[in-house]
């Protein structure tokens, strides 16, 4: 699991929702990172088996990291800052388009 | 960063749209900010970045974070979304520098959660200070060796390095050593990573055969072949490089012309010595283009800022080839290490072209190795023609994680160059944009 390599300070003080989980982050942090610290590594389903998938590259690239922040969808965890306040839930297989 | 400030400091209106929090790209990532590991861990050639990014803050260049460009067009209209809101901005020169990203890793198990690539590890260490002690670290390149050593310096455990490099690369290499004794600086660096590691007692294996990842649900144990045994190592984290390779996503959907690159097996973006693309007025620079590295780019950074100012009228073409003719000199001497450490650190085929059918190819839909190969044997003269089959690359990552599987997959089934098969084709947008945005578009600046 990952964790800080230096001693916390007080700029732990951002705080966020995870499935009903309150997780802390530094500021500057992004969401992937915070759930990574948070020892979250399975953060979302695949769309065509349900199959467990998490941050791959953080930086953008491999779109691994999407989850659903304050009821939007496909965002990538990793080009996201954590906002203190935030709501962040996993992104399970397909989108259900509401009619 | 280096381009921005020469054009700046030459009078050029310039704007710079990063998709990052911050400027230094991936290998300066966090420079700026405060909650990253420090130099005495990152090491002397990171601390360079903060030169760049102070540079570019006092250049009067324009810098907008956390802006995700998803077109250029030819005409050079760049289509950019910043918090959520797109607009159109034309600019009369533009100059792609979209860096690299590593190269797909296709081995079993590599998409289970907690297997990650080590320019990862990198990120959550230099921007977030996060390290995950206990980890197998695995692959070839340079890039391997220095997150080891990084995560040394900052006192991190590491459980192993597999070294996949296969013996009979240093002899191919060896060819190239003349050249690259050249920058002998950088090569004692390299050597002197390695004795670091395995000084502090963490296992360096090499001649590493194939490798697979097991887990449920989340990864939990390397499984490594050497000397034709078998191995097992437990670890919640595996971080897997073979290299870097250009992200030609946006010069793709811009209508750049790309070449196969036989000597890195990735595509290279075709510009003149100056960085112009097949575009005229579009410019690209850096590992965007064809992997250099950092010093490298900066170096072509400045070279296409000055084509660039003499594209737009603002630079005569005599000064821009008397103040280039250094900068060309300087990017040369950085490229000499180069076709060494193509040569030894070329990824093995089977971590470039899976053997087990099992092994997904791409990600996002889930496509394996053996639906490559059974689609290929239907005929198929391109990835496009592959990607309408059975949809590998049509997944949000644009074929970032399995163009070059593919291609080279395609390659074998075909018994053609890479070159020859071809890239997805790809279109804008290259990130995601939503029909909100677009429908909201405010009109060209």
């Amino acid at each position: 699991m990952f964790t800080e390599i230096t001693a916390a300070d007080n700029s732990t003080n951002l705080a966020f929702t995870f499935e009903g989980r309150m997780i802390e982050a530094r500021v500057g942090m992004t969401v992937a990172a915070a759930l990574l610290a948070a020892g979250e590594v399975a953060t979302r389903e695949t769309p065509i088996s349900g199959n467990p998938r998490g941050a791959y590259c953080l930086m953008g690239v491999c779109f691994e990291c999407l989850v659903m922040i304050d009821g939007i969808a496909n965002q990538q965890g990793c080009m996201v800052l954590v906002r203190d306040g935030m709501n962040v839930s996993r992104q399970l297989g397909v989108a259900v388009v509401s009619p | 960063m280096a381009a921005a400030v020469t054009a700046a400091e030459a009078g050029a209106k310039v704007l710079v749209l990063d998709e990052q929090p911050g400027p230094g790209g991936q290998i300066y990532r966090g420079i700026e900010a405060p909650g990253g590991a420090g130099d005495t861990v990152l090491g002397v050639e990171y601390h360079h970045g903060r030169t760049l990014s102070t540079a570019l803050r006092n250049s009067g260049a324009g810098y907008l974070p956390g802006a995700t460009v998803w077109q250029v067009s030819p005409q050079r209209e760049i289509g950019v979304s910043v918090d959520g809101m797109a607009r159109i901005i034309t600019a009369d020169a533009v100059i792609i520098a979209t860096g690299a990203m590593e190269r797909p890793f296709p081995v079993p198990g590599w998409t289970l959660p907690g297997v990650m690539s080590v320019g990862a590890a990198q990120i959550a260490l230099k921007a977030h200070g996060l390290g995950a002690p206990d980890a197998v670290f695995v692959g070839t390149g340079p890039l391997l060796y220095l997150i080891a050593h990084q995560y040394v310096r900052a006192g991190i455990a590491v459980k192993a390095v597999l070294d996949t490099t296969p013996w009979h690369r240093y002899l191919t290499a060896a060819p190239y050593l003349p050249g690259a004794l050249l920058a002998s600086r950088q090569l004692l660096k390299g050597l002197g990573y390695m004795r670091a590691i395995r000084q502090a007692g963490v296992p360096f294996i090499k001649g590493v055969g194939s490798i697979s990842i097991a887990g449920n649900g989340t990864a939990d144990a390397i499984r490594y072949e050497k000397s034709g045994h078998l191995h097992e190592l437990a670890a919640d984290h595996i971080f897997v490089h073979q290299g870097v390779v250009p992200n030609v996503n946006l010069t793709r959907a811009t209508g750049c012309d790309h070449l196969w690159n036989g000597a890195q097996e990735c595509w290279r973006v075709v510009a003149d010595t100056w960085g112009e693309t097949s575009l005229a007025g579009i410019f690209a620079a850096g590992d965007a283009t064809h992997i250099g590295g950092a010093l490298a780019a900066e170096h072509e950074g400045r070279l296409a800022a000055l084509a660039a100012l003499t594209h737009t009228g603002r630079l005569d073409p005599s000064v821009r080839n008397n103040r280039g003719a250094p900068i060309h000199q300087a990017l040369a001497r950085e490229m000499r290490l180069r076709p060494f450490l193509d040569a030894l650190f070329r990824p093995p085929k089977v971590h470039r072209v899976p053997a087990d059918d099992a092994t997904i190819v791409c990600r996002c839909e889930e496509v394996t190795a053996g639906d490559i190969r059974r689609t290929a044997a239907l005929g198929c003269p391109g990835p496009n023609q592959l990607k309408s089959f059975c949809r590998a690359g049509m997944g949000p990552c644009q074929g970032r994680l399995c163009s070059l599987t593919v291609t080279e997959m395609l390659a074998e089934a075909n018994n053609a160059t890479p070159g020859a098969v071809g890239d997805y084709r790809r279109r804008p947008p290259v990130k995601p944009l939503t029909v909100g945005e677009l429908a909201a578009l405010a009109g060209p600046d």
